[in-house]
């Protein structure tokens, strides 16, 4: 029999997806634990979030201050122990911060989980704070700011979320290099003492979880580890900025950063599954018709996408790419071409059919494996969301059609309602 | 453990076959024998590009990514000094679609000039938004050459500039095609929920009636042993000053590059490593500090690199690192600080054991060099070094004979 090569071989698409869900305990505490057991390793993520993000804070950079110090100091182990301890037992004791959020998350294989826990738990109740690890971290953070300042796209990202969230609000804020000096050990331990407490944290544990690790978990972050109350938290406004247009130049760049997008909800709105959709078929994947046009076409950038940014009291969508110089107005011309496409035409049942089988298969990826499925869980809980959230975005993907799409498109991608910013030259 | 099977069709395609019942997802990785080592030292970057125009379309198949996205797939790909790799994941009971679009590339390329024409611009801005556009984005098209005076390591994968890109022709790209994209210089792996059964039948059905090729010889330059320091000092429009040095080491598949990672562990692995607390935490000289190997086949590069803070003069920043490197020439490591660097190698493995897709490429990476058996072997290599041995590695490596610097200065 001679092989046809030319006709692709039979395929299914992804219709159901299992889900593991993760099992909920309350602790004596009141702290919510989820845990999901899976995975055929011995070994084990925990990760404790707080509501401790750069929205809560009172100055710049102080929830990004207090969790990068977390681990340099406490009362019971100096930054050197913690950082031997960890090495020595092979685990990895991670934080991380965003604009709404802040966590500190242990890896570690199992057997050596009660050498490490001590460690978690002192960080995240009786971190010190010590004056000389304050000034460390400053100076070295001016310098990985000043290094940052030279490329186009992080001013690119840090100017774009300005124009979108205005500076009054730490979602736009862009950070100066005074605020470091601007840091003060009792600003960081009142905001450590504020928001690092079993009354403001989430622990989600994931991978090889037996009675002996959740009785660890319950002993470790059940007991003395207390609530105290967070002070009362007031929103503060969002306004874009006037400038629709900005250029930022740069006379030594050979590409541009390109910013194009506005502000938009987040994931609690309606249209957030359908405006999903949409911005796969626009930039969000390597098929997508800006990738299709202006890379695989045009030969412009190495890479251009788009996508949907949700945060707790705002989002937006956005478009971003680096170009080189001399075709920044024609890579441009084509962003807006594709949007109006969006708009004007119907997208091919075709296209669209490929998108939502490319979407399926991405899911069904995302929430394989432990630790897949511990950080789709943590972006339920961040909203209060059930797993009910995951139901709602399947039916979309697959209900959706072309002419919906349009109306969401004439809907939210208006070009008047469109900022932009360059920074390069053009 | 990592269990596989591994069988060779009649064209030298090699298979090698891990299954894992818990996932719905199925991983393919072909490794090409072929890197920016394999290279004309005229037509640099070429590798790279064509791994790029892997992508442009195949004999029987328009587009690449379009049927795979339909099927629910992803991929991506690498190249490097040594190898090119491509790999992707899509739902297990589309497994079949993925060997049609793999070997029908392997088969024949549909070489369309609009396929090489939007490539060349796309790598060239490639090449400006990695290397000219950062700040130390062109570290390494400096380092190379300092370092490799014969070998093909002399330039990074994305080309020695970009007039070599500019100038590659339909030609070039056919005969490179013709020599190194067939089965006999590929590893294809599969891992995920299958039956070796089912991929013997697939292997067989789809790559099998590709005819192999004229077996490459892979002779290279040899790099002469360095006989004297090198230094460079370069100024330009960057914030901080920056060293770089990189120390010749031996090649990927000899015994002592495992004690030469060691050592790079030892040196900057996380935050109780030794050049992060003396040079960091301590002498504050640093904002950042690190230690690693370059990995290549042939014998590769032990790295030291890091960023000075402000006012402190490169001199001293070069001599506290010397001096860092002599305690590990003349001490030998304790029995604590050498279990800790084991610690972390046999927790790191663990980890990186937890995906198919991982599994699938480092599988491939290992019968590349040797044994894909490695994946399991590997950690006794480690297991089993002595403190002596760390000394005597030290002592061979870190030579300023063996050395070349790159001052890397703040013009302003």
């Amino acid at each position: 029999m001679i092989l046809n090569r030319s006709i692709p071989p039979e395929f299914k698409t992804v219709d159901k997806i299992e889900i593991i869900k993760a099992s909920k305990i309350t602790l004596d505490n009141n702290v919510n634990t989820y845990e999901i057991n899976a995975g055929s390793q011995d070994l084990i993520k925990l990760e404790l979030v707080f509501a401790a993000g750069s929205r809560f804070q009172e100055k710049p950079l102080l929830a990004y201050a207090v969790n990068s110090l977390l681990l340099e100091g406490t009362a019971e182990y100096t930054s050197e122990q913690i950082a031997d301890l960890t090495d020595y037992y092979g685990a990895f004791l991670q934080t991380d911060v965003d604009k709404d959020f802040a966590s500190v998350t242990l890896y570690s294989l199992n057997k050596h989980l009660a050498k490490v826990l001590p460690l978690l738990k002192s960080v995240v109740t009786e971190a010190v704070f010590p004056m000389q690890e304050i000034e460390t971290f400053i100076q070295n953070e001016k310098q990985r700011f000043l290094v940052d300042e030279k490329k186009v796209s992080s001013i690119a990202r840090k100017q774009f979320n300005e124009m979108l969230f205005g500076s009054s609000h730490p979602y736009g804020y862009n950070v100066k290099i005074n605020d470091f000096d601007n840091l003060s050990r009792e600003s960081i331990l009142e905001f450590y003492n504020q928001f690092y407490h079993a009354g403001n944290c989430t622990i989600i544990a994931a991978g090889k979880i037996s009675p002996v690790e959740q009785n660890f978990i319950t002993s470790y972050f059940g007991n003395n580890f207390q609530i105290k109350s967070s002070p009362n938290y007031l929103p503060k406004t969002i306004q874009s900025t006037n400038e629709n247009k900005k250029l930022v130049f740069r006379d030594d760049a050979v590409q541009s950063a390109i910013r194009i997008g506005r502000p938009l909800f987040n994931k609690t709105h309606p249209d957030y599954f359908g405006m999903q959709v949409l911005n796969t078929v626009l930039g969000g994947y390597f098929g997508s018709r800006l990738m299709a046009n202006i890379r695989e076409d045009k030969g412009y950038t190495y890479g251009i996408g788009s996508g949907l940014l949700s945060m707790k009291e705002a989002g937006a969508f956005f478009i971003s790419t680096e170009v080189g110089v001399e075709v920044c107005n024609d890579a441009i011309n084509e962003i807006y071409l594709e949007i109006s496409r969006l708009r004007e035409e119907l997208i091919p049942d075709e296209e669209l059919q490929l998108v939502k089988n490319f979407m399926m298969g991405v899911f069904l990826k995302n929430v394989d494996g432990p630790f897949a499925l511990a950080d789709r869980l943590k972006s339920l809980l961040e909203y209060d969301f059930g797993y009910d959230f995951f139901d709602k975005y399947i039916l979309t993907i697959k209900s959706i059609t072309p002419v919906q799409l349009r109306e969401l498109a004439i809907k939210y991608l208006n070009e008047d309602d469109l900022m932009e910013l360059v920074v390069g030259k053009k | 453990m990592i269990k596989f099977e591994r069988f060779e069709l009649e064209n030298g395609l090699k298979v090698i076959v891990h299954q894992d019942k818990s996932t719905p997802i199925a991983a393919i990785n072909i490794l090409y024998n072929v890197g920016s080592r394999d290279e004309n030292p005229e037509k640099t970057g070429f590798a790279h590009l064509f791994e790029h125009l892997m992508f442009g379309g195949s004999i029987n198949i328009p587009n690449y990514d379009e049927p795979l996205q339909r099927v629910g797939g992803e991929n991506n790909a690498f190249t490097s000094n040594d190898i090119t790799n491509y790999y992707l994941t899509l739902p297990k009971f589309n497994l079949e679609t993925g060997f049609w679009l793999e070997s029908d590339r392997m088969l024949s390329l549909a070489f369309t000039e609009k396929s090489l024409e939007v490539q060349r611009s796309v790598v060239i801005e490639e090449f400006k938004q990695r290397y000219l556009n950062q700040p130390y984005g062109d570290v390494w098209l400096m380092l190379r050459p300092l370092a490799y005076k014969n070998h093909p390591y002399q330039w990074p994968t994305i080309g020695k500039e970009i007039s070599h890109i500019e100038n590659a022709k339909m030609e070039d790209v056919k005969d490179f095609f013709k020599k190194y994209y067939a089965p006999n210089n590929a590893i294809l792996v599969v891992a995920g929920d299958v039956e070796v059964a089912d991929i013997k039948r697939l292997s067989e059905k789809w790559f099998g009636p590709i005819p192999k090729a004229e077996k490459v010889k892979k002779e290279f330059q040899k790099e002469p042993i360095q006989s004297e320091p090198r230094r460079l000092t370069v100024e330009k429009d960057v914030p901080l000053d920056a060293i770089y040095k990189t120390y010749h080491i031996c090649g990927r598949s000899e015994k002592e590059y495992y004690v030469a990672d060691l050592i790079s562990d030892i040196l900057s692995r996380g935050d109780s490593s030794r050049l992060y607390r003396e040079l960091v935490k301590n002498k504050k000289m640093f904002s950042e500090i690190s230690a690693y190997l370059t990995g290549d086949i042939d014998p590769g590069l032990l790295v030291i690199s890091g960023k000075l803070i402000k006012g402190i003069s490169v001199e001293l920043a070069e001599s506290a690192i010397l001096q860092e490197l002599e305690k590990i020439k003349t001490e030998l490591v304790s029995e604590n600080e050498l279990n800790k660097v084991k610690n972390k190698i046999e927790s790191s493995n663990a980890f990186s054991e937890m995906s198919v897709p991982n599994i699938a490429m480092n599988l491939a990476i290992f019968e590349n060099i040797g044994d894909a058996n490695l994946i399991n072997t590997e950690i006794d290599l480690y297991l089993n070094i002595s403190d002596q041995e760390i000394k005597t590695q030290a002592n061979l490596i870190f030579n300023e004979n063996n050395c070349s610097t790159l001052f890397y200065l703040s013009k302003n």
